[in-house]
């Protein structure tokens, strides 16, 4: 299956319409047959197919993804260098919208119908239906914008130096320091991207959720438990919840192509300096060996992803454990 | 048979939010349809001495960077916009469902080859396809459909199978082989009928998503040829724009309320199919 | 005696969309300490309902909203919910029909059995589960350590029954209330788990208030009966007394229309035709009265009350309360005996069926797990004759309805049908066969098509095999099977279950069929309804010489329908004799065991341990050799097919070894 994905993403970023030299070159340059012809040699556009094939399997193999036209440096050293900004602040908001999301979720089917359920539905609803460039655009338009509490965009004022510290995650490395400056500029920075980049993820969750936790407590276990005189909070939350967590759990794949997707958007907006703005860049420069060596890694985590929830899934569910 | 007025309250709160969402969709389909005649400006009428203005009485929704009314390009972006969705997720659900069902009756190897295939496109998050996808095909609204689609009829296979699956082994099936009535004839009569409620479901959420998933490559430039008249492309346009606010705004408040009513809309439809619903 | 529960005019009410239905209606009855009540109706009657609203476990739109409940004294009804939850699965218990779905899929069964009884604080977390495994030990848990830390879905229907019990028991409650404990387990089985219950109510003295539609079952564990109708109690008394000397119609109609084993073979039973009333219209005198053939002015006026005709019985009815009896059923005309045409060539004549089905395999490297569904039948029908086919779940018993059907091809062995060989027959000369060779199903649900209107489901099968006039045959069929031919316009889910039966009937019965295989087509029916269907099906089969094949796991019905009826028993006949000479004098030990599981008050059972055997992996010798009360050495030899009389062929090395006792 890695094979046939490898080759599909070969494929796709080779039988192209466009044509990255002009893409690259400029008007100007382009028009000379000779630079156009070196330059084409120079990024071994001029091999036939199948041996571009060849060298792109071999470079995998040793972990070259080829050298990014637009930057001219390995594509492995972009993404080494662009992820951690990405995966600080995905991990963040994934973590907010699961603290918040799965307690509003319960909450909202265990009193269905009240303020708490309406709050928790157009919560979710709005999180799910929002553009997430939008939303990105709305909170800092007002929040920056209009009543100035959060700082502008990027990851650090622009006058602060990033952090030394060992991880590239900001938080981690200026805590790591002592730097409480910084730890604090870090945060203020970090506040409205995760809240725009937890709402779709949020929704999500709150829905399934309660979704589930509504299935469960009608089911027969759970009168069942009642009759046996346990308490309510034991009922719900040793017996449905027990339950409903399968359903969501197994969102995580989901979830997580939700956070790319939003990561792009965010990341653009906000002037994260993480994958997702690379992506974009890279995306509107026609930067094929960038372009393919993101959608292999990500495409390699995602499987990664895929199968943790699956082995979390025979955890969970004994029925499924055979 | 006119019910009494304590039940018909009740049945209208139940299903209320599901007419809210039909009403929503219905009007931006008409504002789509009625756009050329409905909006006070052509869309793409630039006049530089209007740039940035506030809204006003002249421009309802102000006016953007190239003095264009904003209010005639939301309205136009609908038709792109509605277009887009529907196009991706009809033809993306027909041959989803289509492969799903075939793989169902075939079983064997030709069930096999057609689930592996999903699989397949599955491995990918599918906006990094699509992205790939639509970078490698150019700009422009076809390409961006054609991308999309590729992404997106594997969710409908896997449905249409397992529902496909299920029907199989129901008896009223197994009734009609007995019948000796012919295979397509169970397939089309039977079997296709009782699959097609949930699929329609999905059908109806995603078209939230599909709008949703157009107008964010939109606007990271993939989607529509500029100066088209695209909701993302123009809170793209209008991203930098933190003091004219009304630019950026705008046009994700209509993506936002489109697939609010899409989801409404859904969801009624889930909870009407849902036999456990049934009281 | 004291009185452990008392329910005084109880009335729940559900709030529905279309109205308030009035589920329970009023219902007073008493539970001494120690004693057996049985509450038997049929569904709709309210009887569930009834126990939930005395445990409390309703869920909205039902509430209660009148009456009483006293347990010992106290109100239940005013109890708050600290005292409910205090009082519940200590005092008072509950057992669920469903094990499945009763009992939580990710908890281990300890945790299950045990938690309640730390939750109540009377012992502390260890000394918990040594209790609960030695409360599965005592409910006949097989391995009660392994069972404890397995989970649900990894036991048997039976298995799991047992653990409810053990969950029921764990507090020693003094009421232990029972809803439908044994509906969806085999006749072998439910044989168990009666007799474990009626053990626990002799030496714990738990009283027990068991709930269920089959007077069988009721007569077989309960002293006491109460009969519910359309959200009433309308006669209680010892249930000796009730079954043989009914006062109320509808007990009446119950206790006669239930297929016993000594009615006469192949002949109707009484039945009344109709149905409960609908909850959101009922009359405005008795709610039995439209359907009551001995009803009289005053029953479509005023409604009776419960009245006590002697100590200890009491009756809702106008006719009866003055103390008289009713009249004993007009004996059933025994039917004609069935044609024996015994130079003409079979019908349906199959030899050595096989049919095994591979599972899917576990992971890429196991070999794939076979279950031998049909492991070497053979059977004949002459035209005219109806066969029974016997057996509990897993026997093969669809399995082989299935394969003469043609629905599936046989693994091995022939069948052939009207001369014809039909065993490898494929597309168009199959369906050429489809017309003579016809199924009726089991679920009344899933075998109309929900989105087909009734005349269009009729009308398909003449439409596609070129039948002049649908519309006229349409009406004709539907009014052959009882119903109004103006119905063709309604959706399947617009009837009741026994009418959708009845069209699956007329389905079949559209192409003028030679055969007809029914796969338990009365299981999921209430009694009355059987009653009324099976009625049906002898009419139809005496008028139109059908033939037909009748798959049940219930011999009772079988014993009402059939000439001739075989036992099937993992996969193999077992078994085969003339109805008459199979319920006189069974030769198979499984058929005795059978037999005598069948819940009727008075008899003396058999009930035979274990369970039946995987059919992943089929024994050595006789496969019933693990559960046979009279197994010998030579068992573990395959058992030779011995003729012990023309007709009469049984799979066993010793017939006849094992006798019923108690008859009578």
């Amino acid at each position: 299956m890695a094979v046939f994905a490898s080759l599909v993403i070969f494929l796709i970023s080779n039988f192209v319409p466009g044509d990255p030299v002009l893409a690259q070159l400029g008007d100007i340059l382009a028009s000379d047959p000779a630079v156009v012809a070196q330059w084409r040699a120079k990024w071994g556009l001029d091999l036939p197919l199948w041996e571009r094939y060849g060298i792109f399997l071999r470079g995998l193999l040793h972990g070259d993804l080829g050298q990014s036209i637009a930057t001219r440096r390995p594509v492995l050293e972009d993404i080494v260098q662009f992820a951690p900004a990405t995966v600080e602040l995905a991990t963040i908001s994934f973590v907010m919208a699961l603290v918040l999301g799965i307690p509003l979720g319960i909450a909202a089917a265990i009193w269905r119908d009240s303020w708490i359920d309406a709050v928790a539905r157009v919560l979710s609803l709005v999180g799910v239906s929002a553009p997430t460039f939008w939303l990105a655009f709305i909170m800092l338009a007002i929040f920056y914008g209009w009543l100035g509490w959060a700082p502008g965009p990027g990851r650090l004022d622009p006058i602060a130096f990033p952090p030394e510290g060992p991880s590239g995650f900001f938080l981690f490395d200026t805590a790591w320091a002592g730097d409480w400056e910084g730890f604090a500029d870090t945060l203020a920075h970090l506040i409205l991207p995760a809240i725009v980049l937890a709402a779709a993820t949020l929704g999500l969750i709150t829905r399934t959720t309660r979704a589930a936790m509504l299935d469960c407590l009608q089911q027969d276990y759970v009168r069942v438990a009642r009759a046996k005189g346990l308490r309510e909070r034991v009922v719900v939350l040793r017996h449905a919840l027990r339950n409903a967590l399968v359903p969501v759990v197994t969102l995580g794949g989901l979830a997580y192509a939700n956070l790319l997707t939003g990561a792009v958007m965010t990341e653009t907006i906000f002037a994260w300096p993480g994958l997702g703005r690379y992506t974009f860049r890279s995306a509107a420069a026609l930067d094929f060996p960038a372009i393919m060596g993101i959608t292999l890694v990500v495409s390699a985590t995602y499987l990664l992803v895929n199968l943790l929830v699956d082995l979390s899934y025979a955890v969970l569910d004994p029925r499924v454990r055979r | 048979m006119a019910l009494p007025a304590s039940r018909m309250r009740r049945r209208m709160r139940r299903y209320g939010l599901a007419w809210a969402g039909a009403a929503i969709v219905l009007a931006w389909l008409l504002v789509a349809l009625l756009a050329p005649w409905i909006s006070p400006y052509p869309p793409d009428a630039v006049d530089v001495t209007q740039r940035l203005l506030l809204p006003s009485a002249a421009h309802w929704l102000g006016t953007d960077i190239l003095g264009r009314d904003v209010l005639s390009r939301l309205l136009h972006g609908a038709r792109i916009s509605l277009l887009a969705g529907f196009s991706v997720v009809l033809l993306g659900a027909g041959i989803g469902t289509t492969i799903g069902i075939l793989a169902a009756w075939l079983r064997g190897w030709g069930e096999e080859a057609l689930m592996r295939l999903t699989d397949l496109v599955l491995c990918f998050p599918p906006i990094i396809l699509a992205l790939a996808l639509a970078a490698a095909l150019g700009i422009g609204t076809t390409n961006t459909i054609i991308a999309m689609l590729v992404v997106w009829w594997p969710k409908y296979a896997r449905l249409a199978r397992s529902l496909a699956l299920v029907q199989r082994s129901q008896e009223y099936v197994e009734a009609a082989t007995v019948l000796g009535l012919p295979q397509k004839r169970i397939l089309f009569r039977h079997v296709l009928p009782n699959v097609f409620g949930p699929i329609a479901v999905l059908c109806t959420l995603d078209l939230g998503i599909a709008i949703l998933t157009f107008a964010g490559l939109s606007f990271l430039g993939l989607g529509v040829v500029p100066p088209a008249a695209e909701w993302g492309s123009m809170v793209s346009e209008g991203r930098e724009l933190v003091e004219q606010w009304w630019v950026a705004t705008f046009p994700g408040l209509a993506i936002l309320t489109v697939v609010i009513g899409f989801n409404f809309l859904g969801d009624g439809l889930r909870d009407w199919l849902d036999p456990k619903a049934q009281r | 005696m004291t009185a452990i529960l008392e329910v005084r005019d109880l009335v729940t009410v559900f709030h529905t969309d279309a109205g308030a239905v009035r589920a329970v209606d009023g219902v007073s009855f008493t539970v001494q300490r120690g004693e057996t009540l049985g509450i038997v109706g049929e569904s709709g009657s309210g009887k569930s309902v009834t126990a939930q609203s005395i445990m409390r476990l309703l869920d909205p739109p039902a509430r209660i909203e009148g009456g009483q409940v006293l347990f010992e004294g106290r109100d239940v009804l005013a109890m708050s919910q600290a005292e409910l939850a205090d009082w519940r699965g200590a005092s008072a218990a509950m057992v669920f029909q469903d094990s499945l779905t009763g009992l939580n899929p990710v908890l281990r069964i300890l945790s299950q059995v045990s938690e309640h009884v730390v939750a109540h604080g009377r012992m502390a977390p260890s000394a918990a589960r040594r209790h609960g495994i030695d409360l599965l030990r005592r409910m006949g848990v097989a391995s009660p350590e392994r069972a404890a830390a397995a989970f649900p879905h990894q036991f048997s229907g039976g298995m799991r029954q047992r653990v409810m019990l053990a969950i029921g028991m764990a507090n020693d409650p003094s009421l232990l209330i029972a809803d439908e404990p044994t509906t969806a387990l085999d006749v072998t089985i439910q044989a168990q788990i009666l007799d474990l219950m009626a053990g626990l109510n002799e030496k714990f003295g738990t009283a027990i208030m068991l709930i269920s539609h089959d007077l069988g079952v009721i007569g077989s564990l309960c002293r006491r009966i109460a009969v519910m109708y359309a959200g009433e109690v309308v006669e209680t008394g010892p249930t000796a007394e009730v079954l043989h000397d009914p006062r109320h119609p509808y007990a009446w109609a119950l206790a006669n229309a239930v297929p016993r084993l000594d009615t006469p073979v192949a002949a109707r039973l009484p039945s009344i035709e109709g149905m409960p009333p609908d909850p959101l219209a009922m009359p405005r005198g008795c709610r039995f009265a439209p359907r009551c053939s001995l009803r009289i002015s005053r029953c479509e006026a005023e409604h009776p009350p419960l009245i006590e005709i002697a100590p200890g019985r009491a009756v809702r009815c106008w006719v009866t309360m003055d103390g008289r009896r009713l009249p004993p059923p007009s004996l059933p005309a025994a039917a004609a005996p069935p044609r024996m045409a015994a130079a003409e060539p079979p019908l349906l004549e199959a030899t050595g069926l096989v049919k095994h089905f591979a599972l899917p395999r576990k992971s890429v490297f196991a070999k794939p797990e076979v279950v031998h569904a049909v492991n070497g039948v053979s059977l004949h029908l002459a035209r005219g004759e109806s066969l029974g086919i016997v057996g509990e779940s897993g026997c093969g018993k669809s399995t082989l309805a299935r394969l003469i059907t043609r629905l599936h091809a046989p693994n091995a062995g022939s069948i052939r049908f009207q001369g014809q060989d039909i065993t490898t027959l494929g597309g168009e000369a199959l369906r050429g066969l489809r017309p003579r060779l016809q199924m009726v199903f089991q679920d009344p649900f899933a075998s109309l098509n929900p989105r087909m209107r009734v005349g269009q489901i009729l009308a398909e099968p003449l439409r596609v095999h070129g039948h002049a006039d649908p519309e006229a045959r349409v009406a004709a069929l539907l009014d052959m099977v009882g119903l109004n031919p103006a119905w063709a316009a309604r959706f399947p889910h617009e009837f009741s279950g026994g009418q959708r039966q009845r069209i699956s009937i007329a389905r079949a019965l559209a192409l003028d069929p030679a055969l007809i295989v029914a796969d338990e087509p009365v299981s999921a029916l209430d009694v009355n309804v059987q009653a009324q269907v099976l009625n049906l099906m002898l009419e139809l089969r005496a008028r139109l010489g059908l033939a037909f094949l009748f798959i049940a796991h219930d011999l009772a019905v079988v014993r009402a329908f059939c000439d001739r009826v075989a036992v099937m028993y993992l996969g193999r006949f077992v078994e085969e004799a003339p109805a008459a000479d199979l319920f006189a004098s069974p030769a198979h030990p499984y058929t005795v065991a059978l037999l005598s599981a069948v819940p009727e008050p008075g008899q003396g059972r058999i009930v035979l341990g274990g369970e039946p055997p995987s059919s992943l992996r089929l024994p050595q010798g006789c496969a019933f050799r693990a559960r046979c009360p009279v197994a010998r050495p030579i068992c573990a030899e395959p058992p030779p097919l011995v003729e012990i009389a023309p007709g009469r062929r049984v799979l066993c090395h010793a017939p006849g070894s094992l006798q019923r006792s108690g008859q009578g």
